[in-house]
């Protein structure tokens, strides 16, 4: 009895990520063959990038300022207050900005696909589509997948600016740094290794924003209560992914030598 | 309450040998992981026929519907449209086959974040067609069909359902399909407008000999497609058996699903007269 659970698990975790890995095949090359769903690229980078936007901004910001709050004390000790610029630069830059955003984007977004994806699923729109002669990977996930290709790393460029500002406000109001100070410092802190690192993450965290939140969509089952169930499902999943994806590509790159 | 025990079908067997079907099911079995959902069952449906699929929840009406249209694909037999079988067909070879087709489904299916022009242009747009004063006129063409003109900037949350089925037949007929189907039209919908939409589909039928297969767990319906035909003139439907100006008799055959299984096939009249104790507690 146990082992035939343990099977039946194992296989369908098999299959799971043997789906997965088919939707993200097939959503990258419908990008490349005709019909291409244009408009529903450039509504879904609104309703990702711009509806993700002031969520993005204030946590840039207040995780700038926090950090630089406690890191000011730490420092402080030491006196190398002036360094505080440096480190919120290094840490929103490295590791805060993309993590973050793409934790915040995938709690609104990822949630939020697979419940219209689910919503359309179970209402028989999905079949709909196909009756119609539409292919549903090509019209629905095709377009969210570039959308947060694109507006990803932006909201991370933004987030990262805001975190920075948060943090010297934080740095000129509590610290008394100099402005310049601040800025100088953290600017020549940043070298392309760490932008490199910063911008390259999201490109995969989008990747999990957008697929995790479709393939829950595609996969619900049960009726208005298996839509809720994918929601919260594509939520932690996405989190979670983002955070393992994360330790590993920064373990990679570290492995790699290229910082 | 227990049900008799399952008897060979009373009259299970296939209907029109020899014609040309539009649609043909041959031997189909197929089951979601351990539960069978269709054993065994064969059909055909001949050019401007109806076929109406009876049965309790849960017998396998809509599978059948959705293997026609090669949502599903079977795990036995074959699922023939137009003579051609949809099994080794991938999903970018059945669209050309699914623009023969349209479906209703149960709750309409709208999309949701799409008004009702948009909703019934969708088909238009998703063939290719640019001109949009042509996809105005034709979507004006069909709502007008369906009564359903003045809701063209609607969105579907807007609208009861009745409306939302007609406005589902007119973005199914938008590109005149040969072959209709129909899941459940009327379920749920109050007497006058379900026999607003039996008028539409005896209309489709009897005006552009369109084949149908209605899935149906409504019997006055299924004798009203069975018994009427649609009337020009009075603008909804007449009686077969007065309608001797036409001269034509309804070509509807039923088919009743029992557990997967194609329990009985024929006519209004064989059915009516069926000694067989299930047919006769459904039907009652």
């Amino acid at each position: 009895m146990f082992q035939v659970l343990f099977e039946r698990f194992v296989k369908g975790k098999v299959l799971a990520v043997q789906e997965f890995t088919d939707l993200l095949i097939n959503s990258v090359r419908h990008a490349f063959t005709r019909p291409r769903y244009l408009v529903d690229t450039l509504v879904q980078m609104d309703v990702i990038g711009f509806g993700s936007l002031a969520i993005v901004l204030l946590t840039g910001f207040f995780t700038g300022g926090v950090l630089a709050l406690q890191t000011y004390r730490t420092l402080s000790t030491f006196g190398e207050v002036g360094l505080l610029g440096q480190v919120v630069a290094l840490s929103m830059v490295r590791e805060l900005g993309p993590v973050l955003t793409a934790l915040m984007v995938a709690g609104r977004n990822s949630s939020g696909i697979a419940s219209e994806i689910g919503s359309m699923l179970v209402s028989e729109q999905i079949d709909a589509m196909r009756a119609l002669g539409t292919d549903p990977l090509r019209k629905l996930v095709t377009p969210r997948l570039y959308a947060t290709l694109v507006t990803l790393p932006l909201l991370t460029i933004l987030a990262d600016f805001c975190g920075m500002l948060g943090g010297a406000v934080v740095s000129t109001s509590t610290a008394h740094l100099s402005s310049a100070e601040y800025w100088t410092l953290a600017y020549q802190a940043l070298q392309f290794e760490d932008c490199f690192q910063g911008l390259t993450k999201p490109f995969f965290f989008a990747i999990i924003v957008a697929l995790v939140g479709c393939y829950f969509g595609l996969h619900t089952t049960g009726g208005t209560e298996g839509v809720g169930r994918s929601t919260t499902r594509a939520v932690v999943v996405a989190c979670v992914l983002i955070l393992v994806v994360d330790f590993f590509y920064t373990k990679f790159l570290i492995a790699t030598g290229f910082f | 309450m227990t049900l008799p025990e399952a008897e060979p079908p009373p009259r299970a067997r296939d209907r029109s040998e020899g014609q040309t079907a539009v649609v043909e099911l041959r031997h189909v079995s197929l089951a979601f992981e351990e539960k069978q959902v269709l054993n065994d069952v064969s059909f055909r449906v001949g050019a401007g026929e109806t076929l109406v699929l009876l049965g309790v929840t849960g017998s396998g009406k809509s599978v059948l519907l959705k293997l026609i249209l090669g949502l599903l694909k079977p795990d036995a037999g074959q699922v023939l449209v137009g003579g051609q079988d949809l099994a080794p067909l991938s999903e970018s070879q059945l669209y050309p086959i699914r623009q023969r087709m349209g479906i209703v489904f149960q709750e309409g299916a709208l999309f949701d974040s799409l008004s009702v022009y948009e909703n019934v242009a969708y088909r238009l747009r998703e063939e290719g067609l640019k001109d949009e004063a042509r996809i105005e006129r034709q979507v004006r063409e069909v709502l007008r069909f369906v009564e359903m003109e003045h809701a063209l900037e609607k969105m579907p949350a807007e609208l009861s359902g009745g409306m939302r089925r007609r406005v589902s037949i007119a973005r199914a007929i938008v590109n005149e399909p040969a072959i209709m189907l129909y899941d459940s039209p009327t379920a749920g919908l109050d007497p006058v407008t379900a026999h607003t939409i039996n008028i539409l589909i005896a209309k489709l039928r009897d005006v552009q000999n369109v084949s149908s297969l209605v899935v149906t767990q409504r019997l006055a319906d299924a004798y009203a497609l069975a018994h009427f035909t649609y009337s020009a003139e009075q603008q909804g439907l007449v009686a077969v058996a007065s309608d001797g100006g036409l001269g034509r008799r309804v070509p509807t055959h039923f088919l009743v699903l029992r557990d997967g299984t194609a329990y009985f096939s024929g006519s209004t009249d064989e059915l009516t007269s069926t000694p067989d104790p299930y047919l006769r507690k459904f039907l009652a």
